[in-house]
């Protein structure tokens, strides 16, 4: 077992979620904005699908030693085992049976040719690919799709049996369905694709002969960890002194101020870059600390969620300023403290929970932003390392085959189609928590 | 009014100089100018004495802060913190790290190309966006409404990296209406900005009718606008003459926050497409580590974002009456 930073702080952060959402199901005021979201059925549907996302990245944050190679790997690497190490030597189509590009073959009497040779996994089963891979992929996806669908449609039929017919759940009958719907369909994408790769590579292999979809599948972590931590970091800065600076009022309230307006006037482009280049060096300073490359990696992901997270709380911190300045001139603040309640005791039982929607609004909006920032961060070579599975260095290594005759698409429409699918679901997810817990939009 | 202006301008120097600290700190206190030098001149197999000629090219050869060898006053000024801060504040940028260039001329000439395409996206996005939502609005609780809010959601969802991709695949490449990439000088250089202003156009409509749509919304609920409906105007009066017009003063003010911005380009747009402005400048900067370029572009960075606020205020004071400056 080896816990990388990261994963402690994933785990860390999940507790965390775990508490509050506990608080939330037992605190009768939150039954009214969260039945509001198990009404809605787009904001459960894409709830399920981020929890799937959640925990395929969960997966991958369960490290340890493997038993042959003494290299660190994960859950998820282990499960996935066939496609991680079935590499071939370059670029191949997704489906194919031959290598991409032509290469000078020896035929059997010694007379060079020019041809596509076979891939060493993909396809490899099969005598003659070019009559027998059409069928034999719809066989093998049937198959796939056989073994998945039925028992996840009697898991889900007997469940659905259980609970569906409760009365005062959370949730309403009709986004239940859809959400039975949606496990269903991601149980049965899952299954096929699992029986496909073992025999294909469904989404082709990258330069170095690499799993296309293992790569997309391993960036879900990455884009989960940036778009979380980063919340981590940048919560309690933006809480602590955005209520601060707008209970206090006086000298905080113009150093906090200051603060923020300093940062925020960096590009903050600019100041991620001017971070990155310092951990870049004292990374270089201190090897002998980073024993082994995924080590390396993860400090360096950490390092630029926290970077992320300090040019981001302003926002949020501005935000809530601006919020309690109007609390602290409430009636009920005001009897509070006429009332002799203790300054601590008001900010925490009367402005804190006043404030909570807003936090949880902004996080859930700043999430999509943040995965889609890592790909853009990862171009201007200031994102994750370079080593690291990540969506913006998928795109990144893609970008230069551009020009190539045919095109190599795979590769960019993978990370298109996983990027796409995530921000998609936290999108619709963040408009249905707005729609719930906003007070503007209550009606 | 003017007084007013006097005081922000004045109340800007503590926050240049805060920005000013707070790089200095990252560049020279977390590093050593000696890792500076090393990282240019490569890690391993470099001497002392290449290290030292380095810095005392570049002037990194002063202490941080306090010069206890020089006489009196030069015991803060023969420094680096001193010599590389003060200039900043009149634009005096020095020279680069890596090919000892002039960064001020080099600012000055790479800031047109910059705004070229980012001014053009701006106003362009703005009257698109402005456009779609007022039709959103229009034709509101109907199914055109609803699939526009799909399709702003949709478009809200893709990486502005698959616009860039995708526009000079399909536009540049397959249809070859324009060329993939490039510049030129004067009005040659139409054809190639184009795309960039496309795409750029294209990427902010998500986002941007959708918020626009929020703000016009919360204006057509208003007691004024019911009062304009009474009085018999048509709906489509009624959001010209009345919404649209309210609800440009949020939508205005947001714009005069990122208009002096806009001659620091944007960064992705100007790599992808090699217009040589400041947003390519940096990003080559920042691929060369060049810590020299790097703090002139934060420093002037902070200075426009500065200078937006400040127009936000005055114009405040412009379209709304209502607001004074005190």
């Amino acid at each position: 077992m080896v816990v990388l930073w990261t994963d402690a702080l994933v785990f860390v952060l999940l507790f965390g979620m775990s508490v509050l959402s506990v608080y939330m199901l037992s605190n009768p005021r939150m039954r009214r904005p969260l039945r509001q979201i198990g009404a809605s059925k787009t904001g459960m549907v894409s709830l399920t699908v981020l929890l799937f996302f959640v925990a395929v990245g969960l997966l991958d944050s369960i490290h340890f030693h493997s038993k042959d190679s003494n290299e660190i790997v994960s859950v998820l690497d282990q499960w996935l085992s066939p496609i991680r190490l079935q590499g071939e030597k370059t670029y191949s189509a997704p489906f194919a049976a031959h290598l991409f590009g032509k290469e000078l073959m020896v035929l059997e009497d010694g007379s060079p040719v020019w041809a596509y040779p076979r891939l060493q996994y993909g396809g490899a089963h099969l005598d003659d690919p070019e009559s027998e891979l059409f069928y034999d992929v719809l066989m093998k996806a049937s198959i796939g799709f056989i073994k998945s669908a039925i028992p996840a449609a009697i898991v889900l039929v007997l469940l659905g049996k259980k609970f569906l017919h409760r009365k005062n759940a959370l949730i309403s009958q009709a986004s239940a369905k859809a959400v039975a719907w949606t496990v269903f369909w991601i149980v049965v994408l899952c299954g096929t694709l699992l029986e496909l790769s073992s025999y294909y590579h469904v989404l082709g292999t990258d330069k170095v002969g690499e799993d296309v979809l293992y790569q997309a599948t391993k960036s879900i972590r990455t884009g989960l960890v940036i778009g979380t931590l980063t919340t981590l970091i940048m919560l309690p800065l933006a809480i602590v002194f955005g209520i601060l600076a707008g209970f206090f009022r006086g000298w905080v309230d113009d150093t906090i101020q200051y603060l923020y307006t300093t940062l925020n006037s960096i590009p903050s482009v600019l100041l991620i870059a001017a971070s990155i280049l310092v951990v870049q060096i004292y990374m270089a300073k201190n090897e002998e600390q980073f024993t082994s490359l995924i080590v390396r990696a993860d400090m360096r992901l950490l390092f630029l969620c926290m970077i992320l997270g300090v040019t981001s709380w302003t926002g949020l911190c501005r935000m809530l300023r601006a919020e309690t300045l109007k609390l602290r001139e409430m009636e009920y603040v005001q009897a509070a403290s006429a009332l002799g309640v203790r300054r601590r005791i008001i900010l925490f039982r009367h402005i804190l929970p006043n404030v909570m929607h807003i936090v949880l609004i902004s996080v859930v909006l700043d999430f999509s932003s943040l995965v889609l920032a890592e790909a853009v961060l990862s171009y201007i070579n200031i994102g994750v390392d370079p080593t690291t599975h990540s969506w913006g260095n998928m795109i990144n290594g893609a970008r230069l085959e551009m020009a190539r005759e045919p095109l190599v698409w795979w590769s960019l429409t993978a990370s298109f189609l996983f990027m796409f699918t995530l921000v998609l679901a936290a999108n619709l997810f963040a408009d249905s928590v707005r729609d719930a817990f906003d007070p503007r939009r209550m009606g | 009014m003017i007084q007013y202006i006097i005081r922000r301008v004045l109340y800007a120097f503590p926050l240049l100089l805060g920005v000013n600290i707070l790089t200095f700190v990252l560049f020279f206190v977390v590093n050593s100018p000696d890792d500076m030098a090393r990282m240019q001149l490569g890690h391993k197999h470099v001497t002392e004495q290449a290290v030292e000629n380095w810095k005392r090219q570049r002037g990194y050869h002063l202490p941080l802060l306090w010069n206890a060898e020089a006489s009196r006053a030069s015991k803060v000024t023969e420094t680096i913190f001193f010599q590389k801060s003060v200039g900043l504040f009149w634009f005096d940028f020095g020279i680069s790290d890596s090919d000892r260039r002039n960064i001020g001329a080099d600012i000055k000439q790479r800031m047109w190309p910059s705004l070229a395409v980012a001014l053009p996206t701006l106003v362009l996005g703005l009257i698109t966006n402005i456009c779609v939502a007022l039709l959103m609005v229009l034709f509101r609780r109907s199914y055109l409404e609803f699939g526009g809010i799909v399709l702003c959601v949709v478009l809200m969802s893709v990486s502005s990296l698959f616009y860039i991709i995708g526009g000079q695949f399909f536009i540049g490449k397959l249809l070859r209406l324009v060329p993939i990439s490039g510049y030129d000088e004067s009005l040659q250089a139409l054809k190639f900005i184009a795309l960039p202003i496309a795409i750029g156009v294209l990427a902010g409509i998500g986002s941007g009718a959708r918020w626009y749509r929020t703000l016009f919304l919360e204006e057509v609920e208003k007691d004024y606008v019911r009062t304009a409906r009474a009085k018999g105007l048509s709906e489509t009066q009624v959001l010209f003459r009345h919404v649209l017009k309210n609800a440009m003063i949020p939508i205005l003010t947001g714009v005069v926050v990122v208009l002096p911005l806009l001659f620091m380009g944007s960064l992705i747009m100007e790599s992808f497409f090699s217009i040589p402005g400041l947003g390519s400048y940096t990003i080559d900067a920042i691929n060369s580590q060049d810590f020299a370029i790097v703090r002139s572009m934060v420093f002037l960075g902070s200075v426009l974002y500065i200078v937006g606020l400040l127009l936000t205020d005055i114009s405040y004071t412009l379209v709304d009456p209502r607001v004074r400056l005190s």
